[in-house]
């Protein structure tokens, strides 16, 4: 992931030949064999295989006595998903809360960014850089259930907003939000702090001197540069909270996402599972097309 | 909201024509450092004065905290008659140009030249107007919708040059904005520079270490040395009647002759000065002029520089001396003086200054 100002983006002019000391020239087809079976061989062969064997299930059918899978071509299983408004409702639930996963992300991220890069003392910066990155060395497990112990009916934030009579939001949709933007905070944090770290001061101050106060300067000059940095990251948090289900299932109480419907239906019928799992890939799809259209992703 | 009214209604009133700074014993420290020691400087309305002085010397520190971006350790700044100490910058009816340019890489050549107008809430066909007058006043109305790192470094430094008074501040600050020029470029750009500050006829304060161009460009010069000011005035009163050992040292080459020797060759029991070009070379024993002093020596060293010859003498006593001649003989003959041979160094007793002891 390499995020770079927009300024520092220039095409390398086209060469009418490629240089005769190219890799490619010196090892031959037999040594690009070599280069790439193995990653070939991970990529089409287990990655690229597996989501399509995942596509191709969702067109199949399910015996509804004995529960066997029963290849065949219907529509029937996508037909049930539009129809049915649970499946309806809760794949917009989902796509809201990867949505606001992301936004709370961003609010995050910028300001402790520009704090990191541009004002904090050597020393905390790289306080700072541990405790952003820190939820990452820890297991996924066991971040849900730090956010489960925390956000509990005895929990420790109930214990500690009590004498102010707040009580906390216990396991539901408010919660599954703040434990995706924990889990996934990291991968929005790091790109936008590299990306303000890499802005010169001189912007800041020509920004100032020319009469600008600090809201101006973000709104003007920062976020516009470190926008591709943003996206970025959002890919991350967006696709990331798509997919979860664990969060929803141990602090979202009644909360139910895309992936509890499938997580529940991938022994019962495979196939609605199947057809319920391409939602997220085309809220993804949709996603990166509309990046496309800013041109941002020209620029990662 | 209230402030940000205030803030530029204070800017509108301060902005009219140009107005003078006063630096009343400001010091700047960073941490223990100190890098600016109780200075004092007053700059005049409308002058180009430059800062000049090594790397380190606290010059830029200087420029910064008179711009508003750096905080002042101690003392006041004044601007016209405003005390802007602890005004922000963004308050102050100053404006920079940046020693790397500091055009934001992400907007137009105009958009960039517009920021300052934009951000104070001008109307857009005024900014295009604005804009396009101060574009032309640069020479290059040609280059509005290019990116910044399209342009080349002179491009950049007149635009950068617009963006900053576009504005009409009443003092432009420029920091070694020709640093990263070329020579031959960097020469256009001073001619260009001082007409431009005629035209608009507001203060300039040039920071540099090059002293050819504090020289050229300047009505005064301060000439800072480790955080303070080691002498101030005009191009002439610093080149040729140095304050300093400092002084003399840093602005050109200059003969700085210690009092022991300088006893026995004027009878001035100080330390002085005496510029090369100013020393006059001769045969040995030539008569000199009533009002001349002279001593013998041997041509230790000669450099050829192109439009002039250094001969470096060391009399008997040990002292070198440095003589600069003008080549104005005959290309292919061969220079007056060579290595190893006696000559009489000689110079007008007026034309050497006294260095007061430091």
């Amino acid at each position: 992931m390499v995020t770079s100002l927009p300024a520092q983006v220039r095409r390398p002019p086209k060469a009418a030949k490629p240089p005769k000391s190219s890799p490619a020239r010196r090892t031959g087809p037999l040594g690009l064999v070599g280069l790439l079976a193995l990653p070939m061989t991970w990529l089409v062969g287990v990655y690229i295989f597996s989501l399509v064997m995942l596509l191709v299930t969702a067109f199949w059918t399910t015996d509804p006595f004995t529960s066997k899978v029963k290849p065949g071509f219907t529509f029937r299983n996508f037909e049930q998903i539009f129809q049915n408004s649970a499946y309806l409702s809760t794949s917009l639930r989902t796509l809201g809360i990867a949505l606001l996963v992301t936004a709370l992300s961003i609010l995050f991220a910028v300001p402790l960014g520009i704090f990191m890069a541009k004002i904090a003392a050597p020393w905390l910066r790289a306080v700072l850089a541990v405790a952003v990155t820190l939820p990452l060395w820890a297991g996924y497990l066991v971040k849900i259930l730090a956010m489960r112990v925390t956000f509990t009916e005895g929990g420790f934030f109930n214990w500690l907003m009590a004498p102010l009579g707040v009580s906390g939001p216990g396991f539901s949709i408010t919660t599954v939000v703040l434990t995706l933007t924990y889990l996934w905070f990291p991968y929005m944090a790091i790109p936008v702090y590299t990306a303000i770290r890499q802005i010169p001061v001189n912007l800041f101050d020509a920004s100032a001197d020319m009469g600008a106060r600090s809201w101006r300067t973000i709104r003007t000059v920062v976020l516009p540069l470190i926008r591709p940095a943003i996206i970025a990251g959002s890919i991350f948090t967006f696709s990331l909270s798509l997919g979860d289900y664990l969060a929803a299932r141990f602090v979202g109480g009644t909360t139910q996402m895309i992936g509890s419907v499938i997580a529940s239906n991938i022994n019962l019928n495979p196939p609605i599972a199947a057809a319920f799992s391409v939602v997220p890939i085309v809220f993804v799809v949709v996603y990166l097309v509309g990046v496309r259209r800013t041109g941002a992703l020209d620029r990662m | 909201m209230g402030a940000t009214r205030s803030g530029s209604a204070k800017r509108e009133q301060q902005a009219t024509a140009s107005a003078g700074v006063s630096l009343q014993g400001v010091s700047k420290a960073f941490g223990q450092f100190v890098a600016v020691d109780s200075l004092d400087l007053e700059v005049q309305p409308g002058e180009f004065l430059s800062m000049l002085g090594p790397s380190g010397s606290g010059k830029t520190t200087v420029l910064r905290m008179i711009a508003g971006f750096e905080d002042v350790t101690r003392g006041r700044i004044l601007l016209g008659d405003a005390d802007v100490t602890s005004t922000p910058p963004f308050d102050r009816a100053v404006n920079t140009v940046f020693q790397d340019y500091a055009l934001f890489p992400h907007l137009t050549i105009a958009e960039n030249v517009a920021y300052g107008l934009r951000v104070r809430g001008v109307n857009r066909s005024d900014r295009a107007a604005a804009v396009a007058r101060s574009l032309e006043r640069v020479r290059l109305g040609n280059v509005a919708d290019r990116l910044p790192h399209q342009l080349s470094g002179g491009q950049r430094q007149r635009i950068a040059l617009a963006r900053a008074l576009i504005l009409e501040p009443k003092v432009l600050l420029l920091d070694e904005p020709l640093g990263a020029l070329d020579k031959q470029l960097r020469e256009e750009m001073q001619v260009e520079l001082k007409q431009i500050q005629r035209e608009v006829g507001i203060t300039f304060i040039f920071v540099t270490h090059d002293q050819e161009e504090a020289l050229t460009l300047s009505d005064r010069i301060a000439v800072f040395n480790k955080g303070h000011v080691e002498q101030v005035g005009t191009a002439t009163e610093v080149y040729e009647y140095p304050q300093t050992a400092f002084v003399a040292g840093f602005l050109g080459v200059s003969n700085l002759i210690p009092a022991d020797h300088a006893r026995e060759i004027t009878g001035v029991n100080a330390l002085i000065s005496i510029r090369p070009e100013r020393v006059r070379l001769s045969a040995p024993g030539t008569p000199i002029g009533q009002d001349d002093v002279a001593v013998d020596g041997v041509v230790f060293e000669t450099v050829y520089t192109g439009p002039s010859t250094r001969y470096i003498v060391e009399t008997e006593r040990g002292l070198r001396l440095i003589a600069e001649r003008h080549n104005d003989h005959h290309p292919a003959s061969a220079t007056a003086f060579g290595r190893g041979d006696r000559v009489r160094v000689s110079w007008t007793k007026d034309h050497a200054s006294v260095v007061p002891a430091a």
